[in-house]
């Protein structure tokens, strides 16, 4: 019983944390993708910007001496959300929406959108230098333990306040998705986009209404995934590519332009990457006896060595690119 | 090339002049060789994204395998490698690795026995398993080894041959690298392959960043050997200190030219003959290229490879020319996307605009740098004036800067100049 207490205390809570985190960054990058033909390579630092925005505002709050049961991080999410929405809509009105107009081809836009992403980067480190930030400085990191004692278990399961919170906003953000896409005027407009522009432009939609939607919608959510990777770990502000490229992953994964495919993606690369660099010995130490002396002797039992942990989601991508080059769920092709 | 381009070209050799003379012939030289360097990769994304319209974000993973190349081959022998366990822990590894290799191949083998899809993808699956279980048990121990025990001796070592072969072999290496890449990622569209080749990219520098047994990792290569007399060896014949840096930095100017003329040259004839030609219908309508009969696989990945040749040569030669090789140096920003605002801006499908995009944004690049100090520091100043506390850190914040310069070039391109400063000129046959 210990052991399956660590190995979810070790394995699933982190995975459903990086997972979440994973899912609606790559939420935010298919509806792009499925709505406006690119692949939105800024989605990183915008996530990244968002989290800054949420710190800020703890901070300011902080600042005024008010405190809550929860962490401030959390409380300041409503505005901060906002707040890196209408920037993200501002990214599409000053850098993306000429070159649509224009009739650009996709390619273009995606490498305009790596210059957005170099911009956001030298601002953001202007403004924040490259050390590391902590939304707990001041005030405490709250920990839940749930007694498992009715199991069996001598040991509780633990989970930190933000990541409880993680992966309860995450499923309210998936529901709350789901039931616009498919049960709202606007969220059914998107989806007809996504199958069919031209379709959906004779047919009356409002596209322009449908692409504002999309920037706000993946901005939120981008704020949302970055505030609370900062509030698990650190903010970092160099994180970028390194955030970005699991994202990328698992919205391919998943097919692009498919939300569902991209939350089951996202999941999908967060668990892969956890549970490769796992160190099993833990599970394999009570038979010992029955094993070979190689496995027995092995210094760490991980899969693969921490340092290639990115490679996890690469090896996944290029292997679903390979077997099914439109992601598990059928994806656009630009 | 037109009268714009001439006139292009004719400020960019004014604006060196002038760098020239106000920083120094030496400084200028150092610039121009790196500038030229960067201008071959440009020279090779040319061909790939102007000529074929592949979308190819794997630069920095090319340029260090073309680095790794040269050190693997042009660093002298390391006798202590050679004389401890190491040769034979290796050997073993790569014993593992066929074996591996084999079982993998045999299990392909089961749908001659008329197994169904699924049993085949399980059982290929496990073998693949098997086959990484075996290598990771022979190639740990010995990487642990090499690496850690003193007879180990570090690292592999090199091979001691000429740099030009050290040269040759990173350029092949990175033509075998983008082979590779081509294989899995070529038959995917734009998106999907800018996100496909630069999971590889990122791929390719983790293995190298972290295999030290082979490039040392992080605790970097040097001094990798030049192809021309060095500075070292001007001074110890009795040159003055100015003057063999000068002689030095000028000599290897001067080799550059001399590749890159060849480069141009070959790249112009073939961008005119017939195989242009069917480049470039590829590009434009790929459809319509293969119903004209034309193998539009094959043709893109043979210019995948040759562009990424010149890619492998041109980071080789980064390497060797800095006399260092740092896998941590390698970043995204300064290795890929610098390459592609070089294309965008100089004008993609042109080698001419490749060749002054590469010489002009690396420039820009190298000299927005000591400009935003300068700034900076100005503001921090002023501020200080007004008895506001300075900025802190002046000059990790005015670094980034550059980023964003880099980052604002390249969407103002996007904008006002879609086709580039020198665009390709497209002939019309009456």
């Amino acid at each position: 019983m210990d052991i399956i207490v660590f190995i979810i205390n070790k394995a699933v809570i982190t995975g459903l944390v990086i997972g979440s985190v994973y899912a609606l960054g790559a939420v935010g990058v298919t509806l792009i993708a499925g709505i406006l033909r690119f692949s939105h390579f800024a989605h990183g630092d915008v996530m990244t910007m968002g989290a800054f925005f949420s710190f800020v505002l703890a901070a300011f709050f902080a600042g005024l001496g008010l405190h809550w049961p929860i962490a401030s991080g959390i409380v300041v999410l409503p505005v901060s959300m906002a707040a890196t929405a209408l920037v993200l809509y501002g990214f599409d009105i000053a850098f993306y929406a000429p070159l649509r107009r224009r009739g650009a081809r996709p390619i273009t836009l995606l490498i305009a959108s790596i210059g957005v992403t170099m911009m956001l980067q030298g601002v953001l480190r202007l403004f924040a230098g490259t050390q590391s930030y902590s939304f707990f400085q001041n005030e405490p990191k709250l920990l839940y333990r749930i007694d498992l004692g009715w199991l069996g278990a001598t040991r509780p399961l633990t989970l930190t306040q933000p990541q409880a919170f993680m992966i309860g906003l995450t499923l309210v953000c998936c529901i709350a998705l789901a039931l616009f896409l498919t049960r709202s005027r606007l969220g059914k407009a998107m989806r007809a986009m996504s199958d069919n522009p031209s379709l959906a432009q004779v047919s009356g939609i409002n596209t322009q209404l449908v692409v504002r939607m999309t920037w706000l919608i993946s901005g939120a959510l981008a704020c949302l995934a970055g505030t609370m990777l900062a509030l698990d770990v650190q903010l970092k502000p160099d994180l970028a590519f390194n955030i970005i490229l699991p994202i990328f992953a698992a919205a391919v994964v998943g097919g692009l332009g498919q939300p569902y495919g991209a939350i089951a993606g996202g999941f999908l690369v967060g668990f892969a990457e956890t549970l490769s660099v796992f160190d099993w010995s833990v599970v394999t130490k009570p038979f010992n006896a029955y094993l070979p002396d190689f496995i027995v002797n092995a210094p760490n039992l991980a899969l693969v060595p921490t340092e290639y942990k990115l490679v996890v989601s690469f090896v996944i991508l290029v292997a679903v690119l390979l077997s099914r080059p439109t992601g598990i769920f059928k994806g656009v092709s630009t | 090339m037109t009268r714009r381009g001439l006139l292009l070209f004719a400020t960019l050799f004014v604006l060196m002049v002038v760098v020239g003379l106000v920083n120094g012939t030496a400084n200028i030289f150092l610039l121009m060789v790196t500038a030229l360097c960067y201008s071959l990769i440009a020279l090779g994304l040319n061909l790939q994204f102007g000529y074929g319209g592949l979308f190819n974000l794997a630069i920095m993973g090319l340029l260090m395998v073309g680095a790794m190349g040269v050190t693997s081959i042009s660093m002298p022998i390391n006798m202590g490698f050679w004389n401890s366990e190491g040769p034979y822990l290796l050997f073993r590894a790569i014993v593992a690795a066929v074996v591996g290799l084999g079982i993998v191949f045999l299990a392909r083998q089961v749908r001659r026995l008329g197994a169904s899809g699924t049993v085949q993808f399980w059982v290929s699956l496990i073998a693949w398993f098997a086959a990484y279980v075996i290598y990771r048990t022979q190639i740990d121990p010995a990487a642990d080894y090499i690496e850690h025990t003193n007879s180990g001796a570090g690292w592999v070592g090199g091979l001691g041959l000429p740099i030009y072969v050290g040269w040759a072999v990173g350029a092949a290496l990175a033509g075998v690298a983008a082979y590779v890449i081509g294989k899995i990622s070529l038959g995917l569209r734009s998106d999907y392959l800018a996100i496909a080749t630069i999971g590889m990219s990122e791929i390719i520098r983790a293995f190298i960043k972290n295999m030290d047994w082979l490039t040392r990792g992080t605790l970097t290569v040097s001094p990798i050997p030049w192809p021309v007399p060095t500075v070292t060896d001007y001074l110890n014949s009795g040159y003055g200190q100015i003057n063999s840096f000068i002689l030095a930095r000028g000599g290897f100017v001067l080799l550059m030219v001399v590749l890159l003329a060849v480069v141009v040259y070959g790249i112009e004839r073939a961008y005119h003959g017939p195989w242009g030609r069917m480049m470039r219908a590829i590009r434009d309508n790929y459809i319509a290229a293969g119903s004209m009969g034309k193998n539009v696989t094959e043709r893109q990945l043979q210019l995948f490879v040759l562009g990424s040749v010149l890619m492998g040569l041109g980071g080789a030669i980064l390497a060797s020319y800095n006399q260092l090789f740092d896998p941590s140096g390698y970043a995204p920003i300064n290795h890929t996307f610098l390459i592609w605002v070089m294309v965008i801006v100089g004008g993609a499908g042109n080698s001419y605009g490749a060749l002054f995009g590469g010489v002009f944004v690396y420039l820009v690049w190298a000299l927005s740098d000591p400009v935003s100090h300068a700034i900076f520091d100005q503001i921090s100043a002023v501020l200080k004036q007004f008895g506001w506390p300075a900025i802190p850190d002046v000059d990790s914040r005015a670094s980034q800067m550059r980023v964003f310069v880099l980052g604002l070039v390249i969407t103002l391109a996007l904008r006002f100049a879609p086709r580039g400063l020198i665009p390709e000129v497209i002939r019309r046959e009456k």
